[in-house]
């Protein structure tokens, strides 16, 4: 359903700073997939994100969303069929605007902003059963400022926005890794359920590779600009960590030995 | 201060609110420090004064004089993001173009509108005197821009607006084009300036090239004093502070001016002064106010 071929992107290009982010990527994503993407620092994993929310132009290869090509699209654009969730609980909201704003704006995702009123008196109801659903008794406070709300609360509420209107995938960026651990699970029990519910395709990228293996159905890791591991159904079912540790090394082209996987 | 010298305030609060309300939009809500409004206000002034010289109705003027402010509006815009132009420089190069423009639409830096028509016969038809005439139909101008703003500003356009000027990353996952919105919110926010430059004009029987020498820091200390005093805490309370701001920061300058001590007084040229410390203490007070709280 949404293909990336042969992407590569680059940093500060033809200048002493050049760094190659990605290097000839291809990742095809079916309908329904729930991909974890784990990876060491600089692996490329955001990277690949925002070349496929169109935040970075490519250097070469092509992004097809539905067989058709999106590569130049810019990123509003492709807003109406990607979502996203940010690692940073404040970039997914507008502090300044009220709940309902916020999520009169997330319902118009991907579609034109006229001069009819911003918020309607029957979306109030409709935003405050989708808030109830998140159970953080959010329903009755839509005319409160959104700043008004702690991380984990707005990041919840990016979730919803990223999700009430049906994405044909979300991307999550590290979504729960500026929370604190408490509210970081919340977060992810929401995750798991908002994305088995809809059944939506999804991406989250992790630096938590227990997180990446109780979630989703299919693995994909990065290291050095490239994807080394492409895992999914039983095979990503039966991996555990010492495994993801040890396929690591062996990628790497490293013996694979105790005293590393110690200092992991 | 004597009744004459409060309706003198009322009338230029008035006339110089849609020039506020214009700043409100971009300083505010926009985020986009626009120094553009130096030059439109002349331009509005300009275009106006042409306009009627050469036959068309004073209204109308208006309608040309806001077009005109818009287009020099979505040059800065163009310029900031098309271009990749720093905001407060795209500003100052449209700003510093105007100069020249200006010139070449009057054919001379200023020109007088002596024995012409205004948008305020039709009020001295109906016996109002000018000093009771220009603050009515000001004041009701600047209250349909009033409504107009917190009508547009509670659209759903008007929600991507105020999006795009707090979170640029937010909006553009959502699917806005945030280029298109800062283009046309410079715009409508010249726009509005050079409507006030026209009706000022018209007001003083002239426009000049230099008019607008200092507009953008009259325009931010008016919204300044409206915030401090009114309050922001809505759209519409920031909306009506900002033309409330614009009448008292006008009154101020009407005391200041009456004020004698022993033998030394302010002449009009110590505004700008008067108004850029007015700006520094209002924009460092909160600081200031923080400072002792800790203390």
């Amino acid at each position: 359903m949404i293909s990336l071929a042969g992407i590569t992107k680059y940093f500060h290009r033809g200048s002493i700073n050049e760094i190659l982010a990605l290097e000839d990527v291809n990742l095809n994503v079916r309908a329904g997939d729930f991909i974890t993407i784990i990876g060491s620092n600089g692996a490329g994993k955001s990277t690949l994100l925002n070349c496929l929310a169109g935040s970075y132009p490519v250097d070469e290869g092509s992004i097809f969303i539905d067989g058709e090509n999106v590569t130049s699209w810019p990123e509003h654009k492709r807003a109406g069929e990607i979502s996203r969730v940010f690692q940073n609980p404040l970039l997914g909201t507008c502090a300044s605007l009220t709940i309902e704003q916020n999520l009169a704006l997330a319902a118009r995702r991907g579609k034109p902003h006229g001069l009819g009123l911003g918020v309607k008196k029957q979306d109030r109801e409709f935003f405050q059963e989708n808030l109830r659903h998140l159970g953080l008794m959010l329903e009755d406070r839509l005319k409160d400022k959104v700043g008004l709300l702690s991380g984990g609360q707005r990041q919840a509420l990016t979730m919803l926005m990223a999700t009430m209107v049906r994405p044909k995938v979300l991307l999550l960026d590290e979504h729960t890794a500026a929370l604190d651990p408490k509210t970081a699970h919340q977060i992810i029990d929401l995750t798991t359920r908002v994305v088995s519910e809809n059944k939506l395709t999804t991406l989250m990228v992790t630096h938590n590779m227990k997180q990446a293996l109780q979630l989703g159905d299919r693995l994909v890791m990065m290291h050095q600009s490239q994807v080394i591991l492409d895992v999914d159904g039983d095979e990503k079912a039966r991996l555990t960590i010492e495994d993801l540790i040890e396929r690591f090394y062996t990628a790497r082209g490293e013996e694979f030995s105790q005293d590393r996987m110690l200092l992991v | 201060m004597t009744w004459y010298a409060f309706f003198g305030a009322l009338e230029q609060g008035f006339a110089y609110g849609l020039m506020v309300l214009g700043v409100y939009l971009t300083f505010r809500v926009l985020d986009f420090p626009d120094l553009t409004v130096d030059g439109s206000l002349p331009l509005g002034a300009a275009v106006s004064a042409v306009a009627i010289t050469a036959g068309v109705h004073p209204y109308l003027s208006l309608i040309l004089a806001l077009g005109a402010g818009f287009l020099a509006g979505m040059v800065t815009g163009i310029l900031n993001t098309k271009f990749k132009i720093l905001h407060l420089l795209a500003s100052i190069l449209t700003m510093i173009a105007l100069y020249s423009i200006n010139i070449r639409i009057m054919g001379r830096p200023n020109m007088t509108l002596l024995g012409k028509n205004t948008i305020l016969d039709p009020f001295y038809a109906m016996g109002l005197s000018p000093s009771e005439a220009a603050p009515i139909l000001f004041g009701i101008v600047s209250l349909l821009a009033v409504i107009f703003l917190i009508w547009f500003l509670h659209t759903a356009f008007g929600l991507a607006l105020l999006a795009t000027g707090d979170n640029k990353q937010m909006i553009t996952s959502q699917g806005v084009n945030t280029h298109r919105v800062i283009i046309f919110g410079v715009g409508l926010s010249n726009g509005l300036v050079a409507l006030s430059g026209a009706m000022i004009c018209q007001n003083q029987g002239a426009a000049d090239v230099n008019m607008g020498v200092g507009t953008i820091v009259a325009g931010l200390a008016s919204v300044i004093i409206g915030e401090t005093v009114f309050g922001s805490r809505s759209i519409s309370r920031a909306i009506i502070a900002a033309l409330l701001g614009s009448i008292m920061y006008r009154l101020a300058i009407a005391l200041a001016l009456g004020l004698k001590l022993g033998r030394f007084s302010f002449t009009p040229s110590d505004l700008n002064l008067i108004t850029a410390i007015l700006v520094v203490a209002a924009l460092t007070l909160p600081q200031v106010r923080a400072r002792f709280r800790l203390k």
